[in-house]
């Protein structure tokens, strides 16, 4: 099972993290444990996750390529053989995704020494969550028309104003906020902060009720809070550039590190479906229509492998970025359609809903398929990234 | 070749696949392009579509292919030739279908990998590799892909089989040397090569709307095939085996094909104005090639993945690969041939542009062997089970 090209050190910690996830597998637990990330709702699953997370950390499977003065473990390429690893044995997600993919690397990248030694070993250690607060009302695909003012005062600065679709607020002590500091300048105007959250008088954080009927957005509210100009991550002015850093991580991070708690195969759940669902006066497994469209969702969750197995061989690529870039779009609408596809299959059953006994694998199809559109908005809708894929990839003229 | 059970990650496609690809870009690209095809296949819409010539080829181009050795690249080299990767056929095919290059390439290819798993082909693998062009002759009137049917029959007289009946929709059967066919013989199906100049054997030319290839009924009257150009008693089996390197290679056409018209398209929605602005400004044009763009990378992608499972895998899973790749490609060249047409508006309709001849060959290749619909119907079989 060695795999060829891999350094001595990566050979070593592929193998310690393969002996340590099957010593160590998720602890068995009674709560109600969410279907992603973007369902965490309750304080108790928050601690599940965080004690997950911990043991990860304290393994070397979390920081792994983080140098020690930050409380990393030090070594070089193995991160990704770790990811790799949990996302193989079906590990729990690690909580902290906004921490450890957003923030540490735009703080590795823009910030000073303190503030790497002061946030990132509790971020990897999940002691201390974090949000990201990048969308407001008025700033969702257009994410440069920020509102949110930042305004100098003495050694600190006043920050007034509203995001939205703040997934862990509620459980969050910082956040990564980016703030208008000028008017005179769109991009130039926006500057980058740390900004402390729980428990810090002038900000309020207030749940959102998504239209699954669940938690796990939030707004976040400032009123005259103060923050100490230590907090700024990078020059004033220069927030977009922080920005940027972390929203080339952002699309990655969803998939990335750990991997669903029920790392089921999606077409196999598809056809488990359709085996159990009458559709005619026979099964749906029968039904012609049905298993064309099964086996069309079957080939896309093909190509999506093949697509990133190809993007890795140069002289199959004629542009670096055209696969990479294409990937958010297929990836969501992927789940969006196989979620749907299940909605269809259920036929009269698709009606049931959580909670519902007699509703096909515990209501998941339409909370899923309804889920699903997080997927295909957050991190810029999916008519953004096709607007982006036409300029930059193919370079047509800017649609604006 | 080397066969393990670990495909690597890249497909397999190396140094030397990524010269042949390149060497064969270069060549088309100084060779064929685009005008010189217009003029070569598409000078008077009257030729081929009313006067019924038949469609042209650039033979001295075709001389150099042979002498690059491209015909020999799928026979094995116990045989006498080049016994490439899968990989890198798949590679250079696609750059065929980029340029839309008429030949017998793709008929031999497939031609080859039949005879390549024929107890009895070796004989014949030696000479395509020196030059001998090759197609197919086993599907029936009604164009079944099912590979146990057929409209031929064959009768023992002394030592050889005597073919009587017809062939249909032959590749580019009037470049060929050779043909390979699958006839009835009693309990048997059996594969014969018959040279195309045979006694008894003639061919009627199918009018198609493609203009990169020619096709034809092979008809069969009493065709004596000596018992050396009896290649195999189970025809059904070589072909079965064959399956999957036929699918990838018309697939692999039907990408690069594909390509030339994304890339095409985008150029004219860059270039093209209307309300003061290039059309590809307007999202109701750029969205649908950017769907194309992707729609494109998953067939590419499913067409490596399928050639190198052929390269290091079973059998079963390499058949499955290539149908996948095969219904990725031509719902991909539907589409793009559509938006191609469309998107250029009014000049798109018209003979003058160029995209109706990758619209037609792309149109051709969709139905060969099978479309998007029938490979799913395959697929659904081995993945959800029969009916």
């Amino acid at each position: 099972m060695s795999t060829p090209n891999l350094t001595a050190e990566q050979i070593e910690f592929q193998e310690h993290a393969r002996a340590w996830l099957a010593a160590n597998p998720a602890p068995e637990t009674q709560i109600d444990l969410p279907l992603s990330q973007l369902e965490l709702a309750k304080r108790e699953q928050v601690e599940y996750y965080r004690e997950w997370q911990r043991s990860c950390y304290e393994a070397g499977l979390v920081g792994t390529d983080i140098a020690k003065e930050y409380g990393g473990h030090g070594h070089s390429g193995c991160q990704d053989i770790a990811n790799r690893e949990m996302s193989r044995v079906g590990a729990p997600f690690l909580l902290n995704t906004v921490g450890l993919s957003m923030m540490i690397p735009a703080v590795l990248k823009h910030g000073t020494e303190e503030q790497k030694r002061r946030f990132i070993p509790k971020a990897l250690s999940a002691e201390e969550i974090w949000c990201q607060g990048f969308s407001e009302p008025g700033a969702g695909s257009d994410m440069a028309n920020q509102q949110t003012m930042a305004v100098r005062r003495g050694e600190g600065w006043v920050v007034n104003g509203h995001k939205v679709w703040t997934s862990f607020g509620q459980f969050a002590k910082h956040m990564i906020l980016l703030a208008r500091t000028s008017r005179d300048h769109k991009y130039d105007g926006l500057s980058f902060f740390l900004c402390p959250v729980e428990g810090h008088a002038g900000v309020t954080v207030k749940p959102l009720v998504k239209m699954t009927g669940e938690l796990g957005f939030n707004e976040v509210f400032f009123e005259d809070c103060v923050i100490d100009d230590s907090l700024r991550l990078d020059e004033v002015g220069k927030g977009w550039t922080v920005a940027m850093t972390v929203l080339t991580h952002e699309r990655g991070a969803a998939e990335g590190a750990g991997g669903g708690i029920r790392a089921v195969h999606p077409i196999e759940r598809l056809i488990g479906l359709a085996k159990s669902s009458q559709r005619g006066g026979g099964l749906a497994a029968d039904d012609p229509v049905t298993r064309d469209a099964i086996i069309r969702q079957a080939i896309v969750h093909e190509g999506i492998r093949q697509d990133a197995r190809r993007a890795r061989v140069p002289a199959l690529n004629d542009h670096p970025m055209r696969l990479p870039m294409g990937q958010g779009v297929v990836r969501t609408e992927f789940e969006q359609d196989c979620a749907r596809l299940g909605v269809d299959i259920a036929g009269a059953r698709s009606t049931l809903y959580k909670h519902d006994d007699a509703a096909p694998d515990n209501g998941y199809w339409p909370l899923a398929y309804m889920n699903s559109y997080a997927l295909t908005i957050a991190g810029g809708s999916n008519e953004i990234q096709r607007n982006i894929l036409g300029e930059r990839i193919l370079g047509m003229p800017k649609s604006k | 070749m080397s066969k393990s059970n670990r495909p690597p990650k890249d497909f397999g496609f190396g140094a030397d696949e990524e010269m042949l690809r390149d060497l064969a870009r270069k060549l088309l690209g100084e060779r064929l392009p685009v005008d010189k095809l217009r003029t070569l296949v598409a000078e008077d819409h009257a030729a081929v579509y009313e006067r019924h010539e038949r469609q042209r080829w650039d033979e001295a181009l075709w001389k150099e292919i042979v002498e690059l050795g491209w015909t020999g690249l799928a026979v094995p080299e116990q045989d006498g030739g080049v016994g490439f990767k899968r990989a890198g056929i798949a590679g250079l095919v696609e750059e065929v279908g980029r340029f839309a290059l008429p030949s017998p390439l793709v008929a031999t290819l497939n031609a080859t990998d039949v005879l390549a798993q024929a107890e009895g082909g070796r004989q014949w693998l030696a000479r395509i590799a020196d030059g001998t062009t090759a197609t197919l002759a086993i599907t029936n009137a009604v164009g079944s892909w099912e590979l146990g049917e057929g409209d031929l029959s064959a009768s023992e007289d002394g030592g050889n089989l005597v073919l009587d009946g017809a062939a249909y929709f032959v590749q580019d059967a009037f470049k060929a040397d050779v043909l390979v066919v699958a006839a009835q013989c009693g309990g048997d199906r059996v594969l014969c090569a018959v040279p195309a100049d045979s006694t008894g054997l003639s061919l009627v030319p199918d009018r198609i709307h493609d203009l990169t290839r020619d096709q034809a009924t092979a008809r069969f009257e009493g065709v004596r095939v000596a018992e050396e150009n009896v290649v195999s008693r189970d025809a059904v089996g070589a072909l079965e085996r064959a399956w999957p390197s036929i699918l990838v290679t018309v697939a692999a056409d039907l990408v690069g094909c594909a390509e030339w018209q994304l890339q095409t398209t985008v150029q004219y929605a860059k270039d093209r104005k209307q309300f003061d602005r290039p059309i590809g400004f307007f999202q109701a044009v750029k969205h649908p090639l950017v769907n194309a763009m992707l729609d494109i990378d998953r067939a590419r992608s499913l067409v490596y993945n399928a050639a190198c499972a052929i390269d290091f895998d079973d059998p079963a899973e390499a058949l499955k690969a290539a149908r996948m790749a095969k219904s990725a490609a031509s719902d991909a060249g539907a589409f793009i041939s559509d938006r191609s047409v469309q998107l250029h508006g009014g000049i798109g309709f018209t003979w003058e542009c160029d995209v109706h001849i990758f619209f037609k060959r792309s149109m051709h290749n969709q139905a060969l062997y099978g479309d998007g619909v029938y490979q799913r119907k395959k697929l659904a079989s081995t993945m959800i089970g029969e009916i």
